[in-house]
C-alpha cells in the first residue's frame, strides 16, 4: 500500500496497462507534449513516443470516432476528452456509434474503448466549463459510465475498463486529482458495476459517487460527532448502476439522502430513488432526500457559483431531515 | 489618416497590453479565479481590424477576449470587473474573463467552447442578410479552431449562402501547446478557405496599419455583396495559453524573437520615424493609460459583488 493521490493513480493505471498491453495507446487534446492538462500522463510522450501518445488537433468527434474506428480493428484506445463539457461535441459518436454500433450489427462489433474524461464545477469556469452532467451518459444502454471517487477506485475501475471490450466513459473530477488515499502497489482490477460501502452505518444511508463521496464522508464525520451514523454507498458506477448493496443498507436504515453534483431534475437522484420506492417501498420511513445543484448555469462568480453547488451543510441538512 | 486616429490605434494597444499585465497581477493576487487567457502580443490584431468596421458590422470572438472588448470600447474598469467577478461587469460578474460582451457595442460575445461560435456568426450575418441590413460580421477565433469540425461546417455554409461574414483566423502559431504544423494540414490556415471556394488573405498581424488596410478593404468587399472570406493573421501570444501553463512545448528563445518584433514597439517607431508623433506625445498616451488603468483596477476592486438573487437570474427570458 501506499498513499498517492487521484491524478497518481489514474496515471499509474494507464501506465501499467500500456507497459503489460502494446494496443493500449493514448490519443486526445495536449495528453503528449504538454503531459495532459491535468497533469495525468505527464512524462507519457517521453517514455513510450508519440505513436503511443497522440497529440489530436482540436476535433473531439473525430477523437471519439478515430477511437471507436481503432477499437474496432483489436486496439485498445484511451481517448482522452480534455473535460466532459466538450464531449458534447463528440456526442453522436459517443451515443450514436459507440453505444449501439455492437447491438444494431448483431453482435459483430467489439469496441474496447475508454474514453477518458473530466467532470465537476467550483473552479470558477463558467458556465460552459463547469458542469457536471455523468447522468446524461448514463441514460444510454451500450455505454458503461464509470465515475470513482477514491484513488484505489480510481486505479482499479481504470484497468477493468481498459481491459475491458465493451465502450465506456471514465470520468474523473477535477476537483480530486489532489486527494489522497491508500492504493495497494500490486496489480489489480475492480470489477465495473459494484456499488461499494465506503462508511458503515445504521441511522440513514447516504448514496453518491466522485467528489461527493468526499463531501458525504465530511458530512458523515459531523453528523457522528452528534450520535448520527450514517452508511455512505459510493456508486463508483452509474451504467451498470448496482443497486444491492443501496437496497440492503436501506432496508437496515430506512431513510436515505441521495447526493450529486449535477441538477436534482432528471439526476442520478431521481432515478436511485425511483428504484428505492420500487424496490423496498416497506421500508421507507420518511421521504428520500435528494441533494443536487441549484438548477441555474453554473456562474462565474465565486460567491454565486459556490451557493449553487451542494455543499457540506447541504447534505447535513438532509440527513437531519429524514431523521 | 488623421493624426488622431493614429494616436488612438496607439493607445487602444498599450490600454490592452496594461489591462492585460494588471488582470496576470490580479489573477496571482488570488482575486481572478478560473481561466485568464492573455491578448499580450497580439493587440495589433484586434485593434487593427475592429478599427475598420461600421458601427453596424457584429463583432464575435473565442475566450481570448479582453482586447476584442476594449477595442469595441467596453471601457477598462468594466472588463476588469468582470475578470474580478463584479456586479459592475459587463456580463455582470457571470461570465468572467472568457465571456465579456456588449451588445450595445455590437459585441457578442467571447466563447469559451472551441469553434463553437463561427455557426452562430454565421447566424448573426444570415440575421443581417435577411432583413436586407448593411452590415457585416467580423468573427475571429484561433488556428487551433480551424481543425474542428464547427469552422468548415460554417464556412461552407457561408459561402453557400453568401454570407456577410470576415472569418478571422488569429494564427498565434499554437493552439495550446500544439504547434499549427503538429495539428493542421496545411500551415497556412488560409488555404483551407480554397476547399469552399473561399477568397482569402494572409496579413502581419504584428503590424496594426496592415490589419487595419487589409480590413478596411475586404469588409468594404463583402459589404458590396462578395460573400465570406477567410482571413488569417498572423501574430504570437507572448504568455502561456492561459495561467499557469508550463510551456513546455516552446523554447523561450522563440518568444523572445517574436518580442523583438513587438507590434507596439513597431508602430512607436512608425509613429516617430514618420513624424505623425512625438516620443514625449506617446509618453504621455502611455502614462494617461497607466492612470485609467489603475483607476480601473481601483474600480473593479472596490465594485460590489453581484446579490445572492442574481444567482437565478437571466436563466430565461419567461
Ligand atoms: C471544443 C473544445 N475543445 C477543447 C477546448 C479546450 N481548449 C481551450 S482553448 C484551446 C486551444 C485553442 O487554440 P486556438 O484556437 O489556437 O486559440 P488560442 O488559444 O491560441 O487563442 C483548447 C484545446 C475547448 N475550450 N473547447
Ligand atoms: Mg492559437
Amino acid at each position: 500500500m501506499a498513499r498517492i493521490t487521484y491524478r497518481e493513480a489514474i496515471s499509474k493505471a494507464l501506465w501499467e496497462e500500456m507497459e503489460q498491453d502494446p494496443s493500449v495507446f493514448i490519443l486526445g487534446e495536449e495528453v503528449g507534449v504538454w503531459g495532459g492538462t491535468y497533469a495525468v500522463t505527464k512524462g507519457f510522450y517521453d517514455h513510450f513516443g508519440p505513436k503511443r501518445v497522440m497529440d489530436t488537433p482540436i476535433a473531439e468527434a473525430t477523437i471519439v470516432g478515430a477511437a471507436i474506428g481503432a477499437a474496432l480493428t483489436g486496439l485498445r484506445p484511451v481517448a482522452e476528452l480534455m473535460t466532459i463539457n466538450f464531449a458534447f461535441a463528440a456526442m453522436d459518436h459517443i451515443v450514436n456509434q459507440a453505444a449501439k454500433l455492437r447491438y444494431m450489427f448483431g453482435g459483430q462489433f467489439t469496441l474496447p474503448l475508454v474514453i477518458r474524461t473530466v467532470s465537476g464545477g467550483g473552479r470558477q469556469l463558467g458556465a460552459t466549463h463547469s458542469q457536471t452532467p455523468d447522468v446524461i451518459f448514463a441514460h444510454f444502454p451500450g455505454l458503461k459510465v464509470v465515475a470513482p471517487g477514491t484513488p484505489e477506485d480510481a486505479k482499479g475501475l481504470l484497468k477493468a475498463a481498459i481491459r475491458s471490450d465493451d465502450p465506456i466513459l471514465f470520468i474523473e473530477h477535477a476537483t480530486l486529482y489532489q486527494t489522497r488515499g491508500e492504493v495497494p502497489d500490486e496489480d489489480y482490477v475492480i470489477p465495473i458495476g459494484k456499488s461499494k460501502i465506503q462508511r458503515p452505518g445504521r441511522d440513514v444511508t447516504i448514496v453518491t459517487y466522485s467528489k461527493m463521496l468526499e463531501l458525504s464522508l465530511k458530512a458523515a464525520d459531523q453528523l457522528a460527532k452528534e450520535g448520527i451514523e450514517v452508511e455512505i454507498v459510493d456508486l463508483r458506477s452509474l451504467r451498470p448502476l448496482d443497486m444491492q448493496p443501496v437496497l440492503q443498507s436501506f432496508k437496515k436504515t430506512n431513510r436515505a439522502v441521495i447526493v450529486e453534483e449535477g441538477w436534482r431534475s432528471y439526476g442520478v437522484g431521481s432515478e436511485v430513488a425511483a428504484r428505492i420506492y420500487e424496490e423496498a417501498f416497506d421500508y421507507v420511513d420518511a421521504p428520500i432526500q435528494r441533494v443536487a445543484q441549484k438548477e441555474t448555469p453554473l456562474p462565474y462568480n465565486r460567491t454565486l457559483e459556490q451557493m449553487a453547488l451542494p455543499q457540506v451543510e447541504d447534505i447535513v441538512r438532509a440527513v437531519k431531515e429524514v431523521l | 489618416m488623421d493624426t488622431q486616429l493614429y494616436l488612438d490605434l496607439y493607445y487602444q494597444m498599450v490600454l490592452i497590453r496594461l489591462v492585460e499585465e494588471a488582470a496576470a497581477q490580479l489573477y496571482q493576487q488570488g482575486k481572478i479565479g478560473g481561466f485568464l487567457h492573455l491578448y499580450i502580443g497580439q493587440e495589433a490584431v484586434s485593434t487593427g481590424l475592429i478599427s475598420a468596421r461600421q458601427p453596424q458590422d457584429r463583432v464575435i470572438t473565442a475566450y481570448r477576449d479582453h482586447g476584442v472588448a476594449i477595442n469595441v470600447g467596453i471601457p477598462a474598469k468594466e472588463v476588469l470587473a468582470e475578470l474580478l467577478g463584479k456586479a459592475t461587469g459587463v456580463s455582470k460578474g457571470k461570465g468572467g474573463s472568457m465571456h465579456l460582451a456588449d451588445v450595445q457595442r455590437n459585441f457578442w460575445g467571447g466563447h469559451a467552447i472551441v469553434g463553437a461560435h463561427l455557426p452562430i456568426a454565421a447566424g448573426l450575418a444570415l440575421g443581417d442578410q435577411y432583413q436586407g441590413k448593411d452590415a457585416v460580421t467580423i468573427c475571429m477565433f484561433g488556428d487551433g479552431a480551424t481543425n474542428i469540425g464547427f469552422f468548415h461546417e460554417a464556412l461552407n455554409l457561408s459561402k453557400v449562402w453568401n454570407l456577410p461574414v470576415l472569418w478571422v483566423c488569429e494564427n498565434n502559431q499554437y493552439g495550446m501547446g500544439t504547434a499549427v504544423e503538429r495539428a493542421s494540414a496545411v500551415d497556412e490556415i488560409r488555404q483551407k478557405a480554397l476547399g469552399y471556394d473561399m477568397p482569402n488573405s494572409r496579413v502581419d498581424g504584428m503590424d496594426v496599419l496592415a490589419v487595419r488596410q487589409a480590413a478596411l478593404e475586404v469588409l468594404e468587399k463583402i459589404r458590396a455583396g462578395s460573400g465570406p472570406h477567410l482571413m488569417e493573421i498572423v501574430t504570437y501570444r507572448y504568455r502561456g495559453h492561459s495561467m499557469g501553463d508550463p510551456e513546455r512545448y516552446r523554447q523561450a528563445e522563440e518568444v523572445k524573437r517574436w518580442q523583438e518584433n513587438d507590434p507596439i514597439g513597431i508602430y512607436r517607431r512608425y509613429l516617430e520615424g514618420q513624424a505623425i508623433a512625438s516620443a514625449d506625445d506617446l509618453d504621455a498616451i502611455d502614462r494617461r493609460v497607466e492612470q485609467e488603468v489603475a483607476e480601473a483596477v481601483r474600480f473593479a476592486e472596490e465594485s460590489p459583488e453581484p446579490p445572492p438573487e442574481a444567482l437565478f437570474e437571466h436563466i430565461y427570458a419567461e
